[in-house]
């Protein structure tokens, strides 16, 4: 091993743990404030019992997302510090103002919502946790501009004298092609995956024998809502991802075949595969299920566009950037990413998100007009969607980024050449071995806390204080001075 | 003025900001064992800065977003020559951020004790640590001509450093013990008020003898200024805090802490990593600097949203302005009743 390799490792690692909390963040925020609102639009006690009852899920896994961003903000400069000074220009200006932007919106305007209850207009709270989800759609938009940089590097310059890309053109990197089309499909996605994971735990409360029948009519709501949410999710995602496939197809050809184990150029009507099996060094196909023209449909929208397979491109790439792309690793394989690992995590991806879809068209079936089937499966059914989605995305990640390897920075600079220099085996390794397990641990723990939160159902309705009732500004009339706090840690 | 030199100014006001704010809740955390003394006045201490400490990170998180942007070398020499201490602060910020989430998730005394532990460490390390990595920052590392580091953790441990990290923990510790006394009513408040004044008049002792000897590795008039008048607010908060004026007295240590951080950057400017190897080896604020172009966007950035964050960041330390006593503390934590 050496620091690449761990370097590799602990960047996947602390990342894809970083996107299992952030899509649940992204899509519950959204769901949340949907549920206050309409509390504070009809009355109904219903929309209230859910805002509380998710509310608490959402923090137990903000919280974890949160302390675990802190991570990625640091480890660019700890494991990747030659990347850092080659690319601060550009990339570093995104994560600031990431930073401006969203965190302060987030964290702020979250403190107020969770301890807010009895100290703002009940609008005004409402209206926080909106801001919180705005917040995390500016986060993720600068974010993943920063990423797209990386895939499809414009905007910038290569200065030899410093031996750094310098930023040219802001807006060109705002508006990258790439990130035009991931910003939607990412988005997307997190709606997909809130959605699935309010829809997972109402339909199995609602399903369930324990549940006291008076509560049942609550979790129906919530999951129709959330079903409905996670359909119209599904088929953005599906149309955005398609958009995504096209792009890539022409700013990194390389990727899109390696996505089909596509080895050979097909000059029209190129399959899509279900399922190949390729030989041991990845440059033959052995067996294949396919759709015929389908992958000429994904790569350019006609049925008999032309795709470039991995053996040409190997070479035009030679001939581009040279024989040698850096490091040892990527020996014979030249510019050929990991062919299983894409291939596998492409199809697990649109796998795994789209059989939430299913199963949310399918619990809507079965509980329509409040029908409650009695077995167990539907339950287990239901609370397996928030893992698929999850985990879709996961694999959508992995795919991303191993599609592009060797390459850090697209066509600009390889993985090897990013690292720290000055980061021993030893350091690197110590860092590894206590995030993981720190990691592991806390997965434990917040999973423990979700089942116990999600078992223990919605509380019963309690009209919150309105202090809007109370005088004008908020909560300082000293009325109610002495009572105790609405919320406390 | 050159946009390096305002881009200087703006990392240090970061840091200002960082230090200021969380330097109160790593005191509130610090002193959560020697303050409270049962688990309802612990929620007290805990609930004074639980709407607010998470706002108070993210100073950090933008500081550090700031460098990589505006110093791109000064952040990759920084981040990956001081590894090992920022991997401790970073298991610190974990456990500590999760453990205001998760204390009161749960009945049990066990489970209560171990997340105050992680509150108490969580809040200690990094208010050490980071004292430590300026003091080194200050006092020059080494680094060799592609600004590498070349030390080892043990560099870093010198009696400069050391004396670092112990002034800010004992500025902080003040600084949370006042904002205690300003935040809580009953017994916790005269508690903390007497706490502030000891810890105190122990701070301004290290805190003086550490800012001389900053002012002799590389002070300026300009740092002379600032620490002086950082030495006589941190009296002036004492003595507001041994006569009750509370608001007077949080205030004293805030102005101390801004004071000390700008002091230690106006003696660091123009550089931003003076290489102890070799002088001509050191990173400074032009040739750490990104480009002239990636700086006039970013000064846009800052120029327009800066001010927005601390007007709203301002309103919810009023929104939450009220003290909080051991009669608000709900009992049971609604949280904690679920099975
Ligand atoms: C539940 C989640 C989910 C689902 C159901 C899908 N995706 Fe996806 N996909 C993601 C979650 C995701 C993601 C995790 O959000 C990625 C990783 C990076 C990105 O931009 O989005 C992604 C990346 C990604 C990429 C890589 C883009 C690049 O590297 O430039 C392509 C081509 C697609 N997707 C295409 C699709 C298609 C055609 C889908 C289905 C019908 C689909 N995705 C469903
Ligand atoms: C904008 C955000 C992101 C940036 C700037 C980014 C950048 C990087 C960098 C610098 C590496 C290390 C070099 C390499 O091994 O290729 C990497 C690898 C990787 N990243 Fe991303 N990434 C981002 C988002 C994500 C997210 C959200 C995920 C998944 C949840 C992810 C998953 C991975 C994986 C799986 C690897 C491969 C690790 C390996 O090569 O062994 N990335 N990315
Ligand atoms: C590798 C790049 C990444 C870095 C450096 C990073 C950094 C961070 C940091 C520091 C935080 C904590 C903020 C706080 O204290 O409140 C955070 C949280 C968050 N991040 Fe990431 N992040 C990365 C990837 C991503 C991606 C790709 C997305 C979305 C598409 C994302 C979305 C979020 C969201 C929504 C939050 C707030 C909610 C939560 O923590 O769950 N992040 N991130």
């Amino acid at each position: 091993m050496d620091v690449v390799d761990i370097a590799r490792w602990q960047f996947g690692i602390i990342t894809v743990y970083h996107f299992l909390f952030v899509p649940i963040t992204i899509g519950l925020s959204a769901m949340i404030a949907i549920f206050e609102t309409m509390w504070i639009r009809t009355n109904n006690p219903t929309y209230l019992r859910l805002t509380k009852f998710f509310g608490k899920l959402f923090l137990i896994n903000f919280a974890i997302g949160v302390v675990t961003g802190i991570v990625q903000e640091f480890q660019f400069g700890m494991n990747w510090s030659d990347y850092s000074r080659f690319v601060g220009d550009v990339f570093g200006s995104f994560l600031a103002i990431e930073g401006l932007l969203a965190f302060f919106l987030e964290s702020t305007f979250l403190g107020l919502w969770i301890f807010g209850w009895d100290k703002l207009p009940r609008w005004m709270h409402a209206a926080c946790m909106w801001i919180v989800h705005i917040g995390t759609l500016l986060s993720s938009y600068f974010i993943l501009a920063a990423n797209s940089w990386m895939q499809h590097p414009v905007g910038h310059t290569y200065n030899p004298e410093t031996g750094r890309a310098e930023l040219t053109d802001f807006w060109a990197v705002m508006f990258n092609k790439v990130q035009v089309v991931a910003f939607p499909h990412v988005i997307t996605a997190c709606y997909l995956t809130g959605g699935a994971f309010v829809l997972g735990i109402s339909a199995w409360l609602y399903l369930r024998r324990r549940t006291p029948d008076e509560d049942r009519p609550v979790y129906l709501t919530g999951a129709r809502i959330s079903a409905w949410i996670v359909l119209v999710a599904g088929v953005g995602v599906a149309i955005t991802g398609d958009l995504q496939g096209k792009v890539m197809t022409e700013v990194q050809p390389m990727k899109m075949a390696a996505a089909e184990g596509l080895y050979e150029t097909s000059e029209s009507c190129a399959p899509f595969s279900v399922f190949t099996v390729g030989t041991p060094d990845g440059r033959h196909e052995k067996f294949a299920v396919t759709v015929p023209c389908l992958l000429s449909f994904l790569g350019t929208g006609t049925f008999d566009g032309k795709v470039e397979g991995i053996n040409p491109l190997r070479e035009k790439y030679a001939e581009q950037y040279g024989t040698d792309p850096g490091a040892t690793y990527y020996h014979p394989e030249d510019y050929v990413p990991v062919i299983p690992v894409t291939y596998w995590s492409f199809r697990f991806m649109i796998g795994l998100g789209m059989s939430a879809a299913a199963g949310a068209a399918l619990l809507l079936w079965v509980m329509r007009g409040g029908r409650r089937p009695r077995s167990k499966w539907w339950g287990v059914l239901a609370l397996s969607l928030p893992f698929l989605a999850v985990f879709g995305n996961s694999f959508g990640w992995i795919f991303t980024e191993m599609g592009r390897q060797p390459w850090v920075v697209y066509g600009l600079m390889t993985v090897d050449n990013a690292v720290s220099p000055g980061v021993s085996v030893g350091e690197a390794l110590t860092s590894v071995i206590v995030l993981t397990s720190l990691y592991a641990v806390l997965a434990v723990i917040e999973f423990g806390l979700l089942v116990k939160y999600a078992k223990a159902g919605a509380e019963p309705f309690v009209e919150p204080p309105d202090p809007s009732l109370r005088g004008p500004s908020s909560g300082s009339d000293g009325s109610d001075d002495d009572a105790p706090l609405t919320f406390a840690y | 003025m050159e946009l390096t030199t305002v881009w200087f100014i703006l990392i240090a006001v970061l840091w200002l900001g960082y230090f200021t704010l969380e330097g109160f809740d790593f005191g509130v955390g610090m002193l959560l064992p020697v303050l409270a003394r049962n688990d309802t006045e612990r929620r007290v201490m805990i609930n004074t800065i639980g709407p607010v400490w998470d706002g108070n990170e993210v100073w950090v998180l933008v500081a550090g977003g700031a460098t990589f942007a505006a110093f791109p070398e000064w952040y990759a020499t920084m981040f990956s020559g001081f590894y090992l201490p920022l991997l401790v602060i970073l298991v610190a910020l974990i456990v500590r951020g999760l453990a205001f989430e998760y204390r009161h998730k749960r009945p049990e005394a066990q489970w209560k004790a171990n997340w105050d532990r992680a509150i108490i460490y969580g809040s200690l390390v990094p208010a050490f640590v980071w004292g430590v990595a300026f003091a080194n920052i200050l006092r020059g590392v080494p680094l060799d001509a592609d600004h590498e580091f070349t030390g080892s953790v043990l560099t870093l441990l010198n009696p400069f450093g050391l004396l670092g990290g112990l002034t800010t923990t004992l500025l902080f510790l003040t600084h949370g013990a006042m904002f205690v006394a300003l935040k809580t009513d009953g017994e916790i408040r005269h508690r903390a008020r007497a706490l502030a004044c000891r810890l105190g008049a122990g701070a301004a002792v290290v805190a003086v003898v550490f800012m001389l000897w900053a002012q002799s590795l590389s002070g300026t008039t300009g740092s002379a200024v600032a620490f002086a008048v950082a030495a006589l607010t941190l009296l002036a908060a004492l003595v507001a805090a041994a006569r009750g004026r509370e608001g007077w007295a949080f205030t004293g240590t805030f102005v101390t802490i801004g004071l000390a951080v700008t002091g230690l950057f106006l003696a660091l400017f123009p550089d931003v990593m003076p290489s102890s190897t070799d002088a001509a080896f050191s990173l400074t604020s032009t040739n750490a600097a990104a480009t002239a172009y990636t700086l006039k966007v970013m000064t846009w950035v800052a120029v327009m949203f800066t001010p927005l964050v601390i007007g709203y960041q301002a309103w919810s330390y009023w929104v939450f302005r009220k003290r909080i006593a051991v009669h608000h503390i709900p009992t049971p934590a609604p949280e904690a009743a679920a099975s």
